[in-house]
């Protein structure tokens, strides 16, 4: 039996191990690779600037511009990460209420059907009305599209509690609270988990678009202005950035997520 | 709902919580269907013993058991007398052990132990560290001290089932109430648990369901058989001899009788 463990542990430590290194460096080998494919495109069938700049004039574009390229990250990073903190607080209070509130459920699921049947973009020039040009209409754009995803995927891990577990903390003499908190919600989290996991990787789409829409700062925005001014080395580098930082964004939710769920199949 | 007692036990002095219960015209039905699931059901639990319900899946021994525990108290009709001695409400008196031992997988083995302290109406707030000794001796007695920290996942099914029943333990109740906690593990793992479990559980009243002619034999101080379409129940006499038992010739005759009238249910 000890042997099992044993083996049971080393198995987990080549996983972590494996977890560690390999997403990055398949992530670099994969970029080198579209690189290389992009600069022969380039190179041979010899595009103009304005239409495909080559890898080589985007870099130069990065370092040159470096610092306004850098403010403007900041921007959309800051209405990704709200966006995410305030569509992942309204997913979760969502799926509380329909779970507790059975009622609720049916008064509520048309609302979060219909959320998600009006394209987030057909609604943007609205918030744009509403909230002005700002970080704060682009926020709750991320928001919006980052609230469905979690709310059913939190509904459905908290609806789906094993049976066992509830009969098991009955015959304990738990309260409906203490059951929520000690046994449906930690049940959860595996579900939820992949909510975020979505969440994270479509939140960055909620707010470039909200700033393609209206604004005067952020990625989305830079982009614009360089398309503009048909300085396309420009636009591929802050789509470069965007990118990088989504993925950057979902590989720190992905490990943060392990730590936190270690029991997680 | 029945004849239900509703003084609190937990009121009696430690040494008297011995408790024996008694069923007589018990009746089952589900509210979703309209044959009844067990009827006419005369069943003896005596204090401080092994009774054994024996019967093949689906007969509805695992139902009986569940009404006892208060879990299909909005899910069934209960007629009939069920009492107890000394007069109480089962309700604070009863720990439960499943087939599955349910241990929570975010919880390390010691947290799972101590799952009960957490819940109910009178939370042990009071000494934490005292609590945690007593999980800790608890697990020392299954065999599990040094997997205190570990979590479940990480443990074997035999060692899981421990668990379980150091987590029973925990809950120091007068009455356990076990729905086939050994009939997942493997026949030695099953054979050792069941005398660790025999030993640990010495001064509750138990009331083991299990599909398994021989576990039934060993460890019965008192053996029913339940059967029939609605069920009911019916004593069978087991050897003398002291439990856990050795299975000899007296014990075998008893497993091939038991057979055979548990294949007529199928017929």
């Amino acid at each position: 039996m000890s042997d099992l463990i044993q083996l049971d542990a080393i198995s987990r430590k080549v996983n972590s191990q494996e977890r560690l290194s390999h997403p990055l460096i398949r992530i670099l080998i994969s970029a080198m690779v579209i690189i290389g494919l992009w600069q022969a495109i380039v190179v041979i069938f010899e595009m103009p600037a304005f239409i495909l700049p080559s890898p080589l004039d985007v870099f130069d574009r990065l370092v040159e511009r470096h610092s306004i390229l850098l403010k403007h990250s900041w921007v959309t990073a800051q209405e990704i990460i709200l966006g995410l903190a305030f569509g992942l607080t309204m997913g979760l209070l969502f799926a509380l209420q329909m779970l507790l509130f059975k009622p609720m459920k049916r008064w509520l699921l048309p609302l979060l059907i219909a959320s998600q049947a009006i394209p987030v973009f057909a609604i943007a020039p609205i918030l744009m009305l509403w909230l002005g040009y700002g970080i704060a209409s682009k926020i709750v754009m991320a928001a919006l599209i980052i609230f469905f995803p979690i709310t059913i995927c939190c509904y459905d891990g908290l609806r789906n509690t094993p049976v066992g577990y509830l009969d098991l903390v009955k015959t304990m003499g738990a309260s409906k609270w203490q059951m929520l908190r000690h046994i449906q919600f930690p049940a959860a989290l595996p579900a939820l988990a992949s909510g975020i996991r979505v969440a994270v990787v479509i939140a960055p789409i909620g707010a470039v678009a909200g700033e393609w829409v209206g604004s005067s700062e952020g990625l989305g925005y830079l982009m614009l202005q360089a398309n503009a001014r048909m300085m396309i080395d420009e636009m591929f580098a802050a789509l470069f950035i965007l990118s990088a930082l989504s993925i950057t964004l979902y590989f720190v939710a992905d490990r943060l997520l392990k730590k936190l769920i270690p029991w997680e199949i | 709902m029945g004849m239900r007692m509703s003084v609190d036990c937990r009121s009696l002095p430690v040494d008297n919580r011995a408790v024996s219960i008694d069923i007589s015209g018990g009746y089952l039905r589900y509210l979703d269907v309209a044959e009844a699931t067990i009827s006419d059901l005369h069943l003896t639990i005596p204090a401080q013993a092994w009774t054994c319900i024996l019967g093949r899946s689906g007969c509805g021994k695992s139902s009986l058991l569940r009404y006892l525990a208060h879990l299909l108290d909005d899910k069934a009709e209960w007629r009939g007398e069920l009492s107890t001695q000394p007069l109480c409400d089962l309700k604070g008196q009863i720990a439960y052990m499943a087939q599955q031992d349910l241990l929570m997988p975010w919880l390390s083995v010691l947290d799972n132990v101590l799952l009960s302290t957490r819940l109910g109406a009178n939370i042990q707030t009071g000494d934490r560290a005292a609590l945690k000794i007593k999980a800790q001796e608890l697990l020392q007695q299954v065999g599990l001290a040094d997997q205190a920290h570990c979590l479940p996942q990480q443990l074997s099914g035999g060692m899981r089932q421990r668990v379980a029943l150091a987590r029973t333990l925990m809950q120091d109740k007068s009455i356990v109430l076990m729905d086939e906690p050994f009939s997942a593990l493997d026949a030695v793992t099953r054979y050792r648990l069941q005398d660790l479990a025999y030993r640990l559980l010495k001064d509750k009243t138990v009331v083991l369901i299990t599909h398994d002619p021989q576990e039934a034999i060993r460890l019965a101080d008192r053996l029913y058989i339940m059967q029939g379409k609605p069920a009911f129940a019916e004593l069978l006499v087991v050897p003398t001899s002291e439990t856990p038992r050795r299975l000899d010739a007296e014990c075998v005759v008893l497993q091939q009788t038991i057979m055979t009238r548990l294949e007529q249910d199928y017929e």
